[in-house]
C-alpha cells in the first residue's frame, strides 16, 4: 500500500481552503445583476389566508416583485413531495396532503412561507416583506402528536382524516401476543424521543438564476445531494427538464440530513428567477429561519413491553409509537419512524418476536425528517433504556442482561426484516469496559457519594444500519429512488486523476479519503488526485450523501471504477512490454512484469493510452472508466457506550465524568477523520440528552426554541473529552468491507447518557432533554417516596 | 448613509453603507471578504470573530460605523503569505475542522485567547472561553486539542 493508502491518518486536503477563509459557501457566491429574496412567514400556527395586499411592498425602494402562491400556481408550479411510499396496515397508501412551496390558502405552521419579496438588496426585501399586508383567519392549531387525532383536533389537511398519515406496522403480531401470553416477566415504559433542531451551522441559502438564452436554469444550494434536488425539481415540480437545469451544492456548512430535502425556498428562487426575466434570485436563511422551516428531527412518543422468559431470556417486544411529522411530509419523511425505525428495534439482541406499530400524524409544526440517525436513535434509546430498565426491575447487572441476549452467530434474520452479517458485539463490550474501568465503578460511587454526589454509569450497546440498499429492495419498501451510487475515474495523459462521485461531501472530509482509496490502488500521490463533486454539470447522476453511505456504497463505486481503470492499464502494459497480462501487477506508482524489472510509471501508461500511437489491436484510446455500484445489504455498524456521570442533588446539575465509545466500523480508511466522525456524533447526541429540546406552545403553536439564545446547542464546556477507540468485522456486503461512521455518535449516546443519570438517582422515570429542574425533580421524587 | 474607512488586514479600504450595515456585512459584502461567517443573529455562534484593534470580537454586533478608523483583521489576513499561522496548521494537524464553517471564527477567538492567556491555557480555560463559539461537527474535542497545541507551540515567542 501506499503512505497514503487505507488505513492512513492522511491530514486534510481540503482544509487549507477553510482555514485561510477562502471556502466558497452558497451565501458567498454572488452572479451579476443578482436580486435578493425576503421570505414573509405565517405569525400563524395555521390560519387561512383571506387575502395578500402586495402594492404597498411592491412600491418600497428597489422592490422587484412581490409573489404569492397565486402566482405559483398560476405558472403550474408542482408541489413538493415526499418521495418514499408507506402503505397502512390495511393496505392503503399513506395519505400525503399538498406542499406548495408557498401557501396559498391556509398557512400550516408558524413560518410557512405566504409571500415571497424580491428587491435589489437583502435589507431592501426584507423591509418591504415588512409591508406586504396580509390578512388571516386564525384557525385553531396542534403540536402535540399524541393530540393530533383527538376529538375537536383541527384537521389539517383533507388528505388526511384526523391528521392520520399512516397506521403501519412490521413484525407478527400474533406470536408476539403470544410470547407475551406465556412470558416469567414483563417491562413496560413509555418514552419519548424529543424534538431536535438540526441547525447545522451554515444557514441553508439558494441562488436561482434563469439564463433566457438558453432557456436553461441553474440552482445554487447548499444540499447534500444536488441530483436529486435536480430531480424532484425537475421531474416532480416541473420547473425545467433535467438537461435545463444545473443544481451546485458548492461548500456546504454541515447537513446532519437537515440538507437533504428539496425546500420550498429554493423552489421559488428558481421559479422566481424565469418570472423576473432571468437575474438571479438569492435567499439566505438567518437562523431565526432555520429554527422555523428547516426540518426538525425526532419527535416519537412510544409505549413498550419487553417480555422474558424464567432465564432472563428475551422472547418478544412489542412497540407503539406515535410520530410527529409536522405540516408537510418532507422529502423523506415518511421512511423515518417506519424503515429505519422499527427495523432496528431487535438491535443487538437475539428477539424471535417483535410487533411494531407506528401512526403518522401531521401537526402545525416544522416538517419533520432525517436527522442524524434518522430513526435508529430513536429506535436505540428505546430499547436500550428498555434493557437498562428491565435489567434494574429484574435485579440483574445490565451488562449480564445484555449479555444474555447478544446475536453471536451471522448471518442472523431479525424478525424485522433486517438480516445482520457481521459483527462482535462481546468485542465491542469488552474494551469499553475495560476502558471504562466498569470493575473500579462501586469504589467511585462510594467515594462520590462520600463528597454528597450521586454517580451513575449507563450503557447503550447500539446497532445501526448504513448504506441503505439494494435499490431492488428499497424499491419493494416504497422508496421512490434507487440507493446505488455512481463513480468516474479519469486519468489524464500525465497521470494525475480525476474522481467523479455522486456523493457530497459537506464536512466528511471525501476529498482525502476518496483520494485515498486511489492512492491505495494506483500507488499515485494523493496530491494527485482531485475529487470532483457537488455539480451536475460535471458529475452525470448520483445519491448524495446521507445515511452514513458515502464510504460503503460512494466509495465502492470508485473500487468498482479503479477495477476498469487497472484491467485497461495492464492490458496496455502488457503489449507495451511484451508480456502477459495475467503476470503484470500494479504496484507503487509503477505497472510492471511481476518478478522481474520490466516496468513502467503508471503516467507512462496514461500517456499512452491517450497518444494512442501503440495500444493493443482494437482497443479504444484514453484510460477513464466509470461505475454504478448497488450493493447487496445494509451495512450494520455497532458498538458499546458507556457514560459515567456524577450529578449534584442538590441542583439537578449532571456532569459527564467519562464517556467512552467502542464502535465496529469495519474497514477504516482515515481513522483521524473517523474519530472526528465520532466526536461530532457524541455531541448531537449528548446534546439531545442534556440539552437540546424544540418546544412549541401547546395553545398558540408558536416556537418556543426559536434561536440558539432558548435552544440550548451543545458548547465546549458542557462535553469532556471523549475516551474512544475501535474494533473491527469486516463488512462482507461491499468490496471495501466498510459499514459507515457517521451518524454512531449520535444513535447511541442518548440512551448511555439517561441510563447514567437514572442509574445515580435511583429513578428511571427521566424525559430527554435531562435539564437540571428535571434530574432534581426526578432525583426528589425518589426521595419523597422514600420519606 | 455614512461614510467608513478602515484598515483591514492591512489594507486601507473605505465605503459609503447604510447606518445600520454591520461589520460583518461590510466585511462579506462591500470588500469581499467571505472567510467571515454568519451563523445566527443573536451574536451566539462566532462564526463571524474578527480582530478588532487587536481584540476579538463578534463582527455581526458592531456596526460599519463603529469600526471606523480602526484596524481590522479577519481570517484572511491571518497567515503570512503561504505560511500558515500556527493556529491555522493546529487545526489542519489535529482535524479541528469538518465542514469549516464555524472555522474562521474559531480560529480567530483562539488566537486572541491564546494572546491573551499564553502557555497558562488549560484545557478547562479554552472550553470556558469557546463559549461564544458553536461548532455543530467537531464536538469540540479536536478543536480544543488544536487550541492547546498552538499554545504550547506560541508559548515561547510570546515569553520572548
Amino acid at each position: 500500500m501506499s503512505a497514503e493508502g487505507i488505513g492512513a491518518r492522511v491530514l486534510r486536503k481540503e482544509d487549507k481552503r477553510f482555514i485561510t477563509g477562502r471556502g466558497r459557501y452558497t451565501d458567498d457566491i454572488a452572479l451579476k445583476d443578482m436580486t435578493h429574496a425576503a421570505f414573509v412567514r405565517s405569525p400563524h400556527a395555521h390560519a387561512k389566508i383571506v387575502s395578500i395586499n402586495g402594492s404597498a411592498a411592491l412600491a418600497a425602494p428597489g422592490v422587484v416583485a412581490v409573489l404569492t402562491g397565486r402566482d405559483l400556481a398560476d405558472d403550474q408550479i408542482g408541489g413538493l413531495i415526499c418521495g418514499w411510499m408507506i402503505h397502512s396496515k390495511d393496505g392503503s397508501p399513506m395519505n400525503a396532503g399538498a406542499h406548495p412551496a408557498i401557501a396559498a390558502d391556509v398557512a400550516k405552521h408558524v413560518g410557512d412561507q405566504v409571500a415571497m419579496v424580491i428587491a435589489e438588496t437583502k435589507a431592501q426585501a426584507r423591509d418591504a416583506a415588512e409591508l406586504v399586508e396580509v390578512e388571516y383567519e386564525e384557525l385553531s392549531a396542534v403540536v402535540d402528536p399524541t393530540q393530533a387525532q383527538a376529538a375537536g383536533a383541527p384537521q389539517i389537511h383533507p388528505e388526511a382524516a384526523n391528521n392520520l398519515i399512516y397506521d403501519w406496522e412490521i413484525g407478527n403480531q400474533a406470536d408476539t401476543d403470544a410470547a407475551f401470553a406465556s412470558a416469567a416477566n414483563i417491562v413496560a415504559m413509555d418514552v419519548i424521543n424529543n424534538r431536535l433542531v438540526p441547525n447545522a451551522l451554515e444557514p441553508r441559502a439558494a441562488i436561482g438564476s434563469y439564463d433566457p438564452a438558453e432557456e436553461a436554469f441553474s440552482l445554487y444550494n447548499t444540499s447534500q445531494n444536488p441530483h436529486v434536488a435536480r430531480l424532484v425539481l425537475s421531474a416532480f415540480v416541473g420547473i425545467a427538464p433535467e438537461h435545463k437545469l444545473r443544481v451546485v451544492a458548492p461548500d456546504v456548512g454541515g447537513g446532519f440530513g437537515s440538507k437533504i430535502f428539496i425546500y420550498p425556498e429554493e423552489t421559488a428562487c428558481l421559479w422566481a428567477s424565469k418570472r423576473i426575466g432571468g437575474r438571479p434570485v438569492k435567499w439566505t436563511a438567518d437562523r431565526t429561519e432555520a429554527f422555523l422551516v428547516d426540518a426538525h428531527g425526532r419527535d416519537h412518543v412510544t409505549k413498550a413491553e419487553m417480555a422474558f422468559d424464567a432465564n432472563n431470556i428475551i422472547t418478544g417486544f412489542r412497540v407503539s409509537t406515535i410520530a410527529n411529522i409536522g405540516a408537510y411530509m418532507s422529502t423523506f419523511s415518511s421512511s423515518v419512524p417506519t424503515y429505519l425505525y422499527a427495523t432496528l428495534l431487535s438491535g443487538q439482541y437475539n428477539i424471535p418476536n417483535i410487533y411494531a406499530e407506528v401512526q403518522a400524524v401531521y401537526t402545525n409544526t416544522a416538517p419533520v425528517d432525517a436527522y442524524r440517525g434518522a430513526g435508529r436513535p430513536e429506535a436505540t434509546y428505546l430499547l436500550e433504556r428498555m434493557m437498562e430498565t428491565s435489567a434494574r426491575q429484574l435485579g440483574l447487572d445490565p451488562v449480564d442482561l445484555r449479555r444474555k441476549n447478544f446475536i453471536r452467530s451471522f448471518p442472523h434474520q431479525t424478525p424485522v426484516i433486517m438480516c445482520y452479517d457481521a459483527g462482535d458485539y462481546d468485542a465491542c463490550l469488552d474494551s469499553a469496559l475495560a476502558a471504562a474501568d466498569y470493575a473500579g465503578f462501586p469504589a467511585r460511587r462510594a467515594e462520590a457519594a462520600a463528597r454528597g454526589k450521586l454517580r451513575g454509569m449507563g450503557f447503550s450497546c447500539y446497532i445501526e444500519a448504513c448504506g441503505i440498499a439494494p435499490s431492488q429492495a428499497v424499491g419493494s419498501l416504497g422508496a421512490g429512488v434507487g440507493l446505488w451510487e455512481s463513480a468516474e475515474v479519469r486519468v489524464n495523459p500525465v497521470g494525475t486523476i480525476e474522481v467523479l462521485t455522486g456523493s457530497h461531501s459537506h464536512g466528511q472530509g471525501h476529498e482525502t479519503t476518496f483520494a485515498q482509496l486511489v492512492s491505495q490502488r494506483l500507488g499515485v500521490p494523493t496530491d494527485n488526485v482531485q475529487i470532483v463533486h457537488g455539480d451536475t454539470d460535471k458529475v452525470q447522476f448520483g445519491m448524495g450523501t446521507y445515511g452514513s453511505r458515502s464510504g460503503a456504497v460512494g466509495m465502492s463505486a470508485i473500487s468498482k471504477a479503479l477495477d476498469k481503470v487497472e484491467a485497461k492499464a495492464k492490458k496496455i502494459a502488457a503489449h507495451l512490454l511484451e508480456a502477459s497480462e495475467a503476470d503484470i501487477v500494479i504496484e507503487g506508482g509503477e505497472v510492471k512484469v511481476a518478478g522481474t524489472d520490466k516496468t513502467l510509471g503508471f503516467h507512462e501508461v496514461a500517456l499512452a493510452a491517450y497518444t494512442g500511437h501503440n495500444l493493443p489491436e482494437g482497443m479504444e484510446p484514453g484510460l477513464k472508466e466509470g461505475a454504478f455500484y448497488d450493493p447487496t445489504n445494509f451495512t450494520f455498524p455497532s458498538g458499546t457506550y458507556i457514560c459515567e456521570v456524577e450529578v449534584d442533588p442538590d441542583t439537578g446539575k449532571t456532569e459527564i465524568i467519562q464517556f467512552v465509545a467502542t464502535d465496529d466500523f469495519g474497514t477504516i480508511i482515515n481513522p483521524m477523520i473517523v474519530e472526528g466522525q465520532v466526536h461530532g456524533g457524541l455531541a448531537q447526541g449528548i446534546g439531545q440528552a442534556l440539552l437540546e429540546g424544540c418546544s412549541y406552545d401547546l395553545e398558540s403553536g408558536q416556537l418556543l426554541t426559536g434561536s440558539f439564545m432558548d435552544y440550548c446547542m451543545p458548547r465546549a464546556d458542557d462535553l469532556p473529552s471523549f475516551q474512544i477507540s475501535t474494533t473491527e468485522t469486516i463488512c462482507p456486503g461491499n468490496p471495501l468491507g466498510m459499514k459507515g461512521c457517521g451518524e454512531a455518535g449520535a444513535i447511541g449516546s442518548p440512551p448511555a447518557v439517561i441510563n447514567a443519570i437514572t442509574d445515580a438517582i435511583g429513578n428511571n422515570d427521566l424525559t430527554m432533554p435531562a435539564t437540571p429542574l428535571r434530574v432534581w425533580e426526578a432525583a426528589n421524587a425518589v426521595k419523597a417516596a422514600a420519606e | 448613509m455614512a461614510h467608513v474607512s478602515m484598515t483591514v488586514n492591512g489594507k486601507e479600504v473605505s465605503a459609503d453603507v447604510e447606518d445600520r450595515t454591520l461589520l460583518s456585512q461590510f466585511l462579506r459584502e462591500n470588500i469581499g471578504l467571505t472567510g467571515t461567517h454568519v451563523g445566527c443573529d443573536t451574536s451566539q455562534c462566532g462564526a463571524c470573530v474578527v480582530h478588532v484593534d487587536g481584540d476579538a470580537v463578534k463582527s455581526c454586533t458592531m456596526l460599519a460605523a463603529q469600526a471606523d478608523g480602526s484596524s481590522v483583521k479577519t481570517i484572511e489576513g491571518l497567515a503570512d503569505g503561504d505560511t500558515l499561522h500556527p493556529v491555522q496548521a493546529a487545526f489542519r494537524e489535529h482535524h479541528g475542522l469538518q465542514c469549516g464553517f464555524c472555522t474562521p471564527g474559531m480560529i480567530m477567538a483562539a488566537t486572541d485567547m491564546i494572546a491573551k492567556h499564553g502557555a497558562s491555557l488549560t484545557e478547562e480555560t479554552i472550553r470556558e472561553n469557546l463559549e461564544g463559539n458553536i461548532c455543530r461537527c467537531t464536538g469540540y474535542h479536536n478543536i480544543v486539542k488544536a487550541i492547546q497545541a498552538a499554545a504550547a507551540e506560541m508559548a515561547p515567542a510570546a515569553a520572548e
